[in-house]
C-alpha cells in the first residue's frame, strides 16, 4: 500500500467516522494481502465482484435466484412427473408422497406444474426486459445527447407513455393471437406475442430517466472538457455519457425483469396469457383463486414463486447498483 | 418558461389527436363484434338496422371524426347546459355505451368517486410513507433501518398485487373475519358507525395498494439520495460547517427530491386509470374495473373515451412533471 493510499484510506474512514453516524459494515473489510499487494491488478469489474459480494442481501438473493434458475431448469429432469397428465381420482389432493405440492382440480401434479410454469415466466422476463432495456436506453441517450432529436422522440415517449398500457396489451393479444400461433405454433407464437408486447409498452421509463441523467451530466464540466478537445459524439456518447449513466440502466433493467414477470402473471391473471395446458405461474394462480378458500396453498405456491423470483431479482440489482457506482464503492 | 409551457399544449393536441386515432384503429381491427351476443334467430336485415341505429354501418373515417365532435363538442356543451341551464347542446347525440345505453360520460361519473378514494388514498398515503423510509435509508446506508427498509421495501415491489390482495383475503377476509373481502360501493357514509364500515372495507385495497407504491417509490428515493449525498456540494456544506441536519434536509433532500417529483407526477395518471388489478381482485367498480368489463362487452365508445381520457390525464401530468423538473432544477434549461 503506498502512503497516498494509506493517506486517502485514512481521509475516507474519517470522512466516514464523521458523517455517517455508526461506521457501516463495509469499511470493516479485511486489509489486503500485504504478500500480493504489489502485484494484484485492481481491474474495474474486480472492484465491483468484491463490492458485491459485501452486499449481503445481494448474494442471498443471487443465491436463491440460482436456485430457482436450476429449479426450472433442472428440476423437470429430476421430478419427472407429467406436468399435463390428468389423474382425476388424484384430484385436490394435499402434500402427499407421491405428490409432494398436492394437484389441482383435474389431478395434475402441482410441482411439475410448477417447475414447467417458471420457465415459461422467467424466460418471458428475461427476454422482455432485454428488448425494453436496450430500446429505452438508446431513444434515452439519443434524445438526451442530441438536442436537435430530443422533441421527436420525447413526443415518441410521451406517445407511448400516453397509451394506456393494460387495454393496449389485452388489443394486441386478442388481435394477433390467432395469426402468431398459426406462424410460430401455439406456444412460441404467444411467446414472441406477450415479449415484445410487453418490451414495447415498457421501455419508456427507462428512456425517460436515462434522459434525465444525460441532460444533467451534460452541463457537467467533465463534458465540457472532453466536447473542447474535440472528441467526436460516438465516442463521447460510449466513453463518458454511457459509463455514467450505467447505474441508472442496471436499476431500471432490473426493475424490467421485475415488471415483465409481473406484467406477464397479470395478463394470465386476467386470463389473457398463454392458454390454459400451458401453465405459467400467474396462469396458475389465476386458476386457483376460485378454490382460494379450500385450497389456498395453490394460490400461495405460485403466487410465492413468482415474488420470490422478482425480489431475487430486485436485490441483485440493489446490489449491482451499488457496486456499480465508484462513487459508493469503497465506502 | 411560459412560452415552453404554451409550445408544450400545443403540442399536445396532435399527440393526442394520435393517440386518439391509434387507439380508435386498434379498436376497429379488434375481432369482436358489439353484436355478438345477439341471439341467432334475428333475422339479418334487422341485424343490419340495430348495427346502423349503433352507428356502426358508416365508414370509418366518418365515425371517427363524429365522435371527435362529440367528445370535444356535444360533451362540453352539455356540461356547460348543466351549469347554467342553458340548452345549447338541444337535440345533440352525446355519446353512447353499447352495453348500457347510457351515456357514456354519466357512467364514468358514477364510477370516478370509487376509483378516488380508493386508489387516491392508497397513493397519497404511499408517498408519505416512503420519502422518510427513502431519505433515512440512504443517509444510513447499510444501517440495520436500511437493511430492514430495503427488505419490506422489496418484498412491497416484488409481491404483485393481485397475489397480496388474495393472501390479506385469504387472512383477514377468510380466516380471521376482520374485513369484508368485497368492496361494497353502494355504502353510503351518513354517520359515526357507517363512516367506520366504510373504513372497514377500505382498509385492504388501500393497504395493497399503498405498499406498493410507497415500495417503488421509496428506491426511487433512496437510489436519488445516493446519487446526491456523494456530491461535492455537499462535502462543500458540511465543510463550511451546516449542521447535519441542515446538510441532509435542506441541500440534499431538495436536490433528491426533483427527480422523484418527476415520478410521483408521472404515477398519479395510474391512480384515475384505477390499479384495474386491484379493482379486479377486490371487486370494486371502479374505472378500471369498468374497462375491463368494457373491452370484454366490445363496448367501443367506452373503452375508447375511458382510455382517451386516460391519455389526457398522461398527457397533463407529465406536462406538470417537465414544469416542476424546470423550476426545481435551474441546471435544465428548456429553450
Amino acid at each position: 500500500m503506498t502512503e497516498t493510499e494509506r493517506q486517502q484510506r485514512l481521509d475516507r474512514e474519517e470522512l466516514v467516522a464523521e458523517t455517517a453516524g455508526p461506521a457501516p459494515v463495509s469499511t470493516e473489510l479485511p486489509p489486503d494481502d500485504p504478500v500480493h499487494a504489489g502485484e494484484e491488478t485492481r481491474s474495474q469489474w474486480r472492484d465491483v465482484w468484491r463490492q458485491f459480494r459485501s452486499h449481503t442481501g445481494a448474494m442471498v438473493a443471487l443465491v436463491l435466484f440460482i436456485g430457482v434458475i436450476l429449479f426450472v431448469t433442472i428440476g423437470p429432469y429430476i421430478w419427472t412427473a407429467d406436468p399435463a397428465y390428468v389423474d382425476i381420482l388424484a384430484r385436490n389432493t394435499g402434500f402427499t408422497a407421491e405428490h409432494p405440492l398436492g394437484t389441482d382440480q383435474l389431478g395434475r401434479d402441482m410441482l411439475a406444474r410448477l417447475m414447467v410454469g417458471g420457465r415459461v415466466s422467467i424466460a418471458v422476463g428475461l427476454t422482455a426486459m432485454i428488448l425494453a432495456i436496450t430500446l429505452g436506453s438508446l431513444i434515452g441517450v439519443l434524445s438526451g445527447y442530441f438536442r436537435r432529436l430530443d422533441a421527436p422522440l420525447m413526443r415518441l415517449t410521451e406517445l407511448f407513455l400516453a397509451l394506456p398500457l393494460l387495454p393496449l396489451l389485452l388489443l394486441m393479444v386478442t388481435l394477433f393471437r390467432e395469426p402468431l400461433s398459426q406462424a410460430f405454433g401455439p406456444a412460441m407464437g404467444i411467446f414472441l406475442l406477450i415479449v415484445s408486447a410487453i418490451g414495447a409498452t415498457s421501455w419508456m421509463q427507462s428512456a425517460r430517466i436515462v434522459r434525465g441523467d444525460v441532460l444533467g451530466l451534460k452541463e457537467r464540466e467533465f463534458i465540457l472538457a472532453a466536447k473542447s478537445i474535440g472528441t467526436p459524439a460516438p465516442r463521447m456518447i460510449l466513453r463518458h455519457i454511457l459509463p455514467n449513466v450505467l447505474s441508472p440502466i442496471m436499476v431500471a433493467a432490473t426493475l424490467g425483469i421485475a415488471t415483465a414477470i409481473i406484467t406477464e402473471s397479470a395478463l394470465s391473471f386476467l386470463g389473457l396469457g398463454f392458454p390454459p395446458d400451458f401453465p405459467t405461474w400467474g396462469r396458475l394462480l389465476y386458476d386457483a383463486v376460485d378454490q382460494m378458500q379450500m385450497y389456498p396453498t395453490r394460490v400461495i405456491l405460485p403466487g410465492l414463486l413468482i415474488s420470490l423470483t422478482v425480489l431475487c431479482v430486485n436485490y441483485i440489482g440493489d446490489g449491482l447498483r451499488d457496486a456499480m457506482d465508484p462513487r459508493i464503492r469503497g465506502r | 418558461m411560459l412560452t415552453f409551457v404554451i409550445r408544450r399544449l400545443l403540442l399536445a393536441i396532435p399527440t393526442l389527436l394520435f393517440i386518439s386515432l391509434v387507439i380508435f384503429l386498434l379498436l376497429e381491427l379488434s375481432p369482436g363484434d358489439p353484436l355478438g351476443d345477439v341471439p341467432l334467430t334475428v333475422p339479418p336485415e334487422v341485424k343490419e338496422r340495430m348495427r346502423e341505429a349503433l352507428g356502426l354501418g358508416r365508414p370509418w373515417p366518418v365515425r371517427y371524426v363524429l365522435w371527435l365532435k362529440q367528445f370535444f363538442y356535444v360533451e362540453p356543451l352539455y356540461w356547460i347546459d348543466g351549469i347554467f341551464r342553458t340548452d345549447f347542446s338541444q337535440g345533440m347525440q352525446r355519446i353512447i355505451s353499447f352495453q348500457s345505453r347510457s351515456p357514456v360520460f354519466d357512467v364514468i361519473a358514477q364510477r370516478v368517486p370509487q376509483t378516488l378514494t380508493v386508489v387516491g388514498m392508497s397513493y397519497l398515503i404511499g408517498v408519505m410513507i416512503a420519502i422518510p423510509i427513502g431519505i433515512i435509508s440512504a443517509y444510513k446506508q447499510y444501517s440495520w433501518f436500511d437493511q430492514l427498509g430495503t427488505f419490506v421495501s422489496m418484498v412491497g415491489f416484488s409481491m404483485p398485487t393481485f397475489f397480496t390482495g388474495v393472501v390479506l383475503i385469504i387472512i383477514f377476509g377468510v380466516k380471521l373475519q376482520w374485513f369484508p373481502s368485497i368492496y361494497d360501493t353502494t355504502h353510503q357514509v351518513t354517520d359515526w358507525d357507517s363512516f367506520l364500515v366504510q373504513v372497514r372495507q377500505m382498509v385492504m385495497p388501500v393497504t395493497v395498494l399503498a405498499l406498493y407504491n410507497a415500495a417503488q417509490i421509496s428506491r426511487f428515493m433512496r437510489a436519488s439520495m445516493l446519487d446526491n449525498l456523494g456530491q461535492d456540494y455537499v462535502r462543500t456544506a458540511r465543510a463550511k460547517g451546516l449542521g447535519e441536519r441542515t446538510v441532509v434536509m435542506k441541500h440534499v433532500l431538495r436536490n433528491s427530491l426533483i427527480p422523484v417529483v418527476t415520478v410521483i407526477a408521472l404515477g398519479l395518471p395510474a391512480v384515475f386509470g384505477g390499479a384495474i388489478i386491484t379493482e379486479q381482485v377486490f371487486k370494486v367498480n371502479g374505472l378500471g374495473q369498468l374497462l375491463i368489463s368494457a373491452i370484454h362487452a366490445n363496448d367501443i365508445p367506452m373503452v375508447l373515451t375511458l382510455t382517451f381520457i386516460f391519455a389526457i390525464l398522461i398527457v397533463i401530468f407529465t406536462l406538470i412533471a417537465d414544469i416542476l423538473y424546470g423550476i426545481l432544477d435551474p441546471r435544465i434549461r428548456y429553450d
